[in-house]
């Protein structure tokens, strides 16, 4: 029998990242090796592939998802995307009922992907998404936000934190031996990270109670 | 012990490379340098036989060139390095001590951790005599 909400995230994340692959071949021929697009579709593919998967709670789905984007997605985002799964699955193994298991579970992917990048927030990376959107989430929890605000709140802080890698110059990864010619280019990564941020608060939204 | 077999008391070397045959021509080349006395494999290009990275096929290589002694990985680009590293943690408890990705150029790095291995090096000085390519 199918998991309700690990379904929903799944079939929102699958098809963000089906529907805008070429985008993402396409940011990473301006600044990386081109394929970005591609390998994470393989990853994502393999992820719906895997129906068992929506048969799980969210936090067993997205570790078997890490693993799997891992295991298939053969580039460098493979390992950070699926690092970043597994370690927000492995926070909160069951289903997240409270705002504050989402941010734990949020902090502990962050981190797992500064360990496996040995990078930070700032070198033109997916952090530079995912670190800022880990602080609003913060700061709508604390200020009591609803549901709605908070996710509307997400989306905004991931489209305002991906623009703003686009005068960043990079300093991790593949784009690094661009130097200054990095410089004008959204980050493939980040653009991948805030396209799955979308995905996620849209399909959250649509659950809530009207 | 036969003409062409390696022993398993010296470290092991693994090759990870984006390219198949990059990988594959640089171990020819250390057997080709060094000889055959070390445990030795390979990994290149990605699960779907293009260039890129398999974790799948980094822990076969791992197992293949796995020696007690240890095994050290010379890797090519950021996704070589970061797939290494997650090939080294789903390895079982007791090997991942055993395993170190050294910060070396491929080429060099793995003509030269092959010459320490051959010599009977322990994980560490292949490892420091791989890095001593790098740039400071």
């Amino acid at each position: 029998m199918a998991h309700e909400l690990t379904r929903r995230l799944i079939d929102a994340a699958v098809t963000a990242i089906r529907d805008h692959a070429d985008e993402l071949t396409g940011l990473d021929q301006a600044i990386g090796d081109g394929d970005h697009g591609i390998n994470m579709k393989r990853g994502f593919d393999a992820i719906a592939d895997a129906p068992e998967l929506k048969t799980l709670p969210l936090g067993d789905a997205l570790q078997k998802a890490g693993m799997t984007l891992v295991m298939k997605v053969g580039g460098a985002s493979g390992p950070l995307f699926g690092s970043l799964l597994m370690a927000m699955g492995k926070a909160v193994p069951g289903d997240p009922t409270q705002g504050e298991q989402v941010q734990a579970m949020l902090a502990e992917g962050i981190a797992a992907v500064k360990k496996r990048g040995k990078s930070d927030a700032g070198e033109k990376t997916m952090l530079d998404v995912l670190v800022p959107v880990g602080e609003t989430l913060a700061g709508e929890l604390s200020r009591h936000a609803s549901a709605k605000e908070t996710l509307a709140g997400l989306c905004r802080a991931a489209d305002a934190a991906l623009e703003r890698t686009r005068p960043m110059k990079a300093s991790k990864g593949r784009a690094s031996f661009l130097g200054d010619r990095s410089i004008g280019h959204l980050d493939p990564g980040a653009r991948s990270s805030q396209l799955l941020i979308h995905a996620v608060c849209d399909a959250v939204a649509e659950s809530l109670p009207a | 012990m036969k003409r062409g077999e390696h022993t398993t008391d010296r470290v092991g070397i693994v090759v990870v490379s984006h390219s198949h045959e990059v990988a594959k021509g640089t171990i020819d080349m250390v057997r080709q340098m060094v000889g055959n006395e070390i445990p030795m494999a390979f990994s290149g290009g990605n699960p779907a036989g293009g260039l890129g990275t398999d974790v799948a096929s980094i822990l076969a290589a791992i197992e293949k060139a796995w020696s007690p002694k240890g095994v050290a990985i010379l890797v090519d680009l950021g996704g070589a390095e970061s797939n290494s590293e997650m090939a080294i943690e789903m390895l079982p408890e007791d090997r991942r001590d055993k395993v170190v990705v050294c910060n070396a150029p491929i080429v060099e790095g793995a003509v030269m951790a092959a010459t320490e291995a051959a010599g009977g090096g322990t994980l560490q000085a292949v490892r420091a005599t791989a890095e001593e390519l790098s740039p400071r």
